[in-house]
């Protein structure tokens, strides 16, 4: 396990040394001129808006910073050799991708945990905050359990395929991941009871991006149920294991050219 | 302890390629050989030959598709072989946002040093490759030379048993091929087994104590240098100096290569008394006599010659 922390510390390391976490400067000064304008330009809703653009702002940063560097994590080492003396070493394949995969994990968890905190302090600025806030705070770990799949997504399409083409991948998947419920529910008298369940089978199959999207729930305050913080949390769990199993499969049988 | 440091059997590659994959390049064929302990061994052969392949598979870069290697008496696929191995891949390159002392560090917290011993060893090895005073400059501001010290300095940073270097000596200065030679003779000093691949043939006959030559994926000989390539003398060269006209003199020189003053003459060994004896009855200055052997490079050329050849007849008669 040792040895998974240690190339996780390096991603991290790397993350932070390639100035990953400028975004923040970014977020920073959105969440600042969004605090000034939202007074001037909406009644009495100040604060969705505000929790709405805050959180959209960490997940669309989050998932830029997931996809881009998550297909990097093996291809880069791959395409630069920087994996061959580490291979060398006595440290197994697995090991190497769940460190990536730790790594870029602990960067996004603490972009975002900055982020978020950025977020409350926007909030403190329009009024006192309240217990109905934690809402927000569920929300943003929502972010960070999607966020946990899209690296996986990412790390698994890039152990077998081209960056450009898992970037594709990886998008891709995310999009229809965000449509599995109507995927499941949609029903017309003209599509073929085959195909049918085929999208029913599909839905259940595709990462289920829907079930993170708690914003309209924390952006009016309302409490978002212990269940669902579990079942995510579990889904997420289970869903990354499945990945990073894959993943390793097929990288533990790659050769490196 | 098994009999031989690196055994390998049979070892093949094949690459498949095509847009279904369903054509195959054979990379290395049948690869059978063994590196002895405490032996420097010298893996000769030009460009696309199967050097790196064949290293690559002993590291666990690349998988065999057929037959099968152990390292110490470990299966290359068993992980606890790489304890004992040390690698520098060819033109090495490392994380360049890290500086050389943190990226030895980095590498020595995958082996079981305690805190202390491993920063020792980071400095140790700094100081071994030339760079404690480049320990703290990030890697993305080093030359290639440089990099590649830092390659052999991760390399041998655990104290492998067997190092196994792939190209050490490529694309470095005249000061960096010695700094090289040097560390890899020290490393036979110190008992260790060294396999490097190359096609810098001096620096093999000079360091090797035996040398395999692959060609084509094919090893086509292995042995002591001057074993393999059969060296018995060919005669001696004199280097002399001479100004004078002598006559007797002009059926000599007419066979020398004349540079100013000074000629290269060689001749046969039962005819190096009277040529010598001739050279100083008429004035010239004898400045050395070196002799004359078939070269590890010589031999080399053949094997890739007569591959070529072989290549260009499959060729034509494929035609």
């Amino acid at each position: 396990m040792n040895r998974v922390a240690v190339v996780a510390w390096n991603t991290f390391r790397e993350a932070v040394r390639d100035r990953v976490l400028y975004n923040l400067v970014f977020f920073a000064l959105v969440m600042i001129a969004a605090s000034i304008l939202v007074g001037q330009i909406s009644i009495g809703i100040e604060q969705m808006v505000i929790v709405t653009l805050g959180l959209s702002a960490i997940s669309v940063i989050g998932l830029l910073i997931a996809v881009f560097i998550g297909v990097g994590l093996v291809s880069k080492e791959m395409d630069k050799r920087t994996l061959y003396a580490l291979l060398a070493k006595p440290v197994r394949r697995w090991e190497f991708l769940l460190g990536k995969f730790g790594g870029l994990l602990l960067t996004l968890a603490l972009n975002t945990a900055a982020m978020a905190a950025g977020l409350f302090v926007a909030l403190r600025y329009l009024k006192p905050l309240e217990r109905a806030d934690l809402a927000v705070l569920v929300a943003v770990y929502f972010i960070l359990l999607k966020l946990a799949l899209v690296v996986a997504l990412a790390l698994l399409f890039s152990c077998y395929t081209t960056p450009l083409l898992a970037i594709l991948f990886t998008a891709g998947l995310y999009v229809s991941g965000l449509f599995v419920e109507e995927m499941r529910t949609y029903h017309s008298e003209t599509m073929a009871p085959a195909m049918r369940a085929m999208l029913r089978w599909l839905s259940y199959v595709l990462p289920n991006f829907e079930n993170f999207d708690v914003m309209a729930s924390a952006a009016h305050g309302r409490t978002i149920p212990a269940a669902l913080i579990l079942q995510n949390t579990a889904y997420a769990a289970v869903y990354c294991t499945v990945l990073l199993a894959a993943a390793s499969v097929i990288f533990s049988r790659r050769n490196l050219k | 302890m098994s009999s031989s440091a690196i055994e390998i059997e049979n070892l093949t590659k094949d690459y498949p390629f095509g847009f279904l994959h369903l054509k195959k390049k054979t990379s290395l064929e049948g690869l059978t050989m063994s590196v002895e302990h405490s032996e420097v061994f010298g893996f000769l052969g030009p460009n696309g030959a199967g050097k790196s392949t064949t290293i690559k598979l002993l590291v666990g870069l690349i998988f065999p598709t057929a037959g099968t290697a152990r390292i110490l008496g470990k299966s290359i696929n068993d992980i606890s072989m790489h304890r004992d191995i040390g690698y520098l891949p060819e033109q090495p390159y490392f994380y360049d946002y890290l500086t050389a002392a943190e990226l030895l560090d980095y590498f020595a917290r995958f082996h079981e040093f305690t805190d202390i011993e491993r920063r020792e060893r980071v400095q140790r090895m700094l100081k071994k490759v030339g760079l404690e005073t480049a320990g703290k400059i990030q890697l993305r501001k080093y030359s290639k030379g440089m990099l590649q010290r830092v390659g052999l300095a991760q390399a041998i940073l655990h104290d492998p048993k067997v190092v196994i270097l792939d190209e050490p000596m490529s694309g470095l200065d005249p000061v960096g091929r010695r700094e090289v030679r040097d560390i890899i003779l020290e490393l036979k000093r110190e008992g260790k087994t060294v396999m490097f691949s190359t096609h810098i043939l001096p620096d093999a006959e000079m360091l090797c104590d035996r040398v395999g030559v692959i060609v084509g994926g094919k090893l086509r000989g292995v042995g002591a240098p001057d074993e393999i390539v059969d060296m018995k003398p060919r005669g001696m060269e004199i280097f002399f100096e001479y100004s004078g006209g002598n006559a007797n003199l002009r059926a000599l020189l007419s066979k020398a290569t004349q540079t100013g003053k000074r000629y290269r003459l060689q001749v046969a060994e039962d005819e190096v008394y009277a040529t010598v004896e001739q050279l100083r009855s008429a004035g010239a200055k004898i400045l050395s006599m070196t002799q004359v052997k078939a070269s590890l490079e010589e031999y080399f050329m053949h094997l890739v010659e007569t591959d070529r050849a072989q290549a260009a007849a499959v060729e034509v008669s494929g035609k």
